[in-house]
């Protein structure tokens, strides 16, 4: 059975556009002008369990939406969606208790207090039992190395510091899904390294299901034997990452993902040489 | 291998241990505030200068009245004490709180976790009262009456009833701050809406004036909404003008407006999740 079932997923936003100048802020006041974007444009989404997803696509391409409307955070428009036996956004309470979400440009961590009393409260919200709190807190340590600031508040740590930290707060009720919105972003090398070594343990050793989005395909090699490729809200792409070098020639990833983007289709060969032309 | 090892299967929450997550968030908030303690000692100082104000006003519209809206001047200076240091117990910036997660998009973080979101806001708000009433409201309380005596309820029960009314009040006046938070699904300035609801705060729930003091149409419109059960009625416990069965009317009335405000600010929570759009990322 699917672990995650998403189908014609749709998110629309109304968007406001304001109006140039004096006058028009004034006729904004009676008549607001809207437009609709369309953010995700009816994609379908089939994971297994213990499946590792890597989901990747330009800037507003529509990944961090689809990702909100997986964790329950939005409703989606249309289409449906089912996530570990539940519909997100109407059980968010029950939901919520089998995901571990990390969002690489927000901590989910206590601004001001230390973060062991972060982990602690984490500990009551999900109702860990403090053995099971300590013996994950000491495997995750083993590899995320975090012991020595621990006991230090979350203002004071530096990204990568943080970023392990936060990916610990996610996993310490040890949910069936993890979700990861671009974990390793302004991270440096071994910062990295250190977290995608984390992942890959924990994906094949609690068989945690882990969907990512990332701008670093070095995280998608690493890690993710499928692959799944958004762009303007419709999916280009999604299948194993061999399939994709083989169906593109061996390319580099990149040069991959960037013709892509430009709006190659897999089953059009796009000549390299082409692509060099527009964009020499 | 054990069931809960299992990953997503982490044991369902039952009654108890959700008190008690409520109850280390109380905990958690009363050690945060620790660190501003110094800030509060200049809210003392800013309080006690705000009722001298007062206290010189009421002196002055008094001089040679024996008594208006059926206070004399004695009991209307203990109002006016007994008002702003109340308030500066059930006070709290929980409206900004919630408007500033909400248009940062720090909301997105409150959404996967399992619990109500309300029910933590409001934890954390009863922190923040205790560590107020232990080193705002009481020391203030002490200063002032050093510097100017003022009465004391009739009898230990009377400041009993008062104690546990101001509580009403602190949980009604959250209540409608936090109501008035969610507006910032909404829109993007809800500077005006908290000075407005600040304004309608401050006047109808007899903080500034007592509701006895307004015309009777006027009375008759505030008595159709909970502020007065905020500040005023509890007020006039303290001067044993409300007594005997009349304070348990007061405390149904309090219930009365912690339900009808629950069923709102939940119905408005619900609508407004649906049509969240996340700011940023």
């Amino acid at each position: 059975m699917a672990l995650i079932e998403a189908r014609g997923l749709t998110k629309e936003f109304r968007i406001f556009r304001r109006r140039e100048g004096v006058m028009g802020a004034f006729r904004d006041l009676f008549q607001r002008d809207y437009t609709t974007l369309r953010a995700v444009d009816g994609i379908d989404f089939v994971v297994a369990e213990g499946e590792m997803v890597g989901y990747i696509g330009a800037n507003g391409a529509g990944k961090s939406t689809t990702i909100k409307m997986l964790t329950g955070i939005l409703v989606p428009t249309a289409g449906s969606v089912n996530v570990n036996g539940f519909i997100p956004y109407k059980e968010r309470e029950k939901y919520t208790r089998g995901i571990g979400v990390v969002f690489g440009q927000r901590s989910q961590l206590w601004w001001d207090i230390a973060v062991i009393e972060s982990f602690k409260l984490l500990r009551r919200i999900y109702n860990v039992s403090q053995e099971e709190f300590k013996a994950r807190l000491k495997k995750f340590d083993d590899i995320l190395e975090f012991g020595s600031f621990l006991h230090l508040p979350v203002r004071k740590l530096s990204l990568g510091q943080r970023m392990r930290c936060d990916l610990t707060a996610a996993l310490l009720h040890n949910p069936a899904i993890l979700f990861l919105d671009e974990p390793t972003i302004g991270l440096d090398v071994l910062g990295k390294a250190k977290i995608r070594e984390f992942l890959k343990e924990i994906n094949s050793e609690s068989k945690t299901t882990v969907i990512l989005t990332t701008h670093d395909l070095g995280d998608i090699e690493a890690l993710c034997p499928r692959v799944a490729i958004i762009d303007k809200g419709k999916m280009l792409y999604d299948g194993s990452v061999d399939n994709l070098y083989a169906q593109w020639g061996h390319d580099k990833m990149e040069d991959i993902v960037k013709k892509i983007y430009e709006g190659c289709k897999p089953e059009q060969y796009c000549m390299i040489e082409n692509w060099g032309d527009t964009h020499a | 291998m054990p069931d809960h090892d299992l990953p997503g299967r982490s044991r369902p929450v039952g009654f108890g241990n959700r008190f008690l997550l409520y109850l280390e968030l109380v905990r958690m908030e009363f050690v945060n505030n620790l660190a501003y303690r110094s800030s509060y000692f200049t809210g003392i100082f800013n309080y006690t200068i705000q009722i001298g104000a007062y206290f010189f006003l009421w002196d002055a519209i008094y001089s040679g009245r024996r008594a208006i809206g059926g206070l004399n001047k004695e009991e209307m200076i203990t109002y006016v004490i007994v008002a702003w240091v109340a308030r500066s117990f059930y006070f709290s910036n929980l409206d900004r709180r919630v408007a500033v997660e909400i248009r940062d998009g720090k909301i997105a973080l409150e959404l996967i976790r399992p619990y109500s979101y309300q029910m933590v806001k409001y934890a954390r708000a009863s922190g923040e009262a205790f560590f107020r009433i232990l080193f705002f409201a009481v020391p203030a309380g002490t200063v002032i009456y050093f510097i100017r005596p003022f009465g004391l309820p009739p009898d230990w029960q009377a400041g009993l009833l008062f104690l546990l009314a101001v509580i009403g009040g602190f949980v009604i006046n959250s209540q409608i701050s936090m109501i008035a938070g969610f507006c910032a699904f909404f829109t993007q300035s809800t500077s005006g809406i908290f000075r407005a609801k600040r304004v309608v705060m401050d006047l109808f729930s007899g903080l500034l004036l007592p509701i006895s003091f307004y015309p009777g149409w006027a009375r008759d419109i505030i008595k159709l909404f909970p502020f007065q059960t905020v500040s005023y009625m509890p007020n006039l416990i303290y001067l044993g003008k409300i007594t005997g069965g009349a304070v348990l009317k007061v405390i149904l009335l309090q219930l009365f407006w912690v339900a009808f405000l629950g069923l709102v600010s939940v119905l408005f929570w619900r609508f407004a999740v649906k049509h969240v759009v996340i700011q940023g990322g």
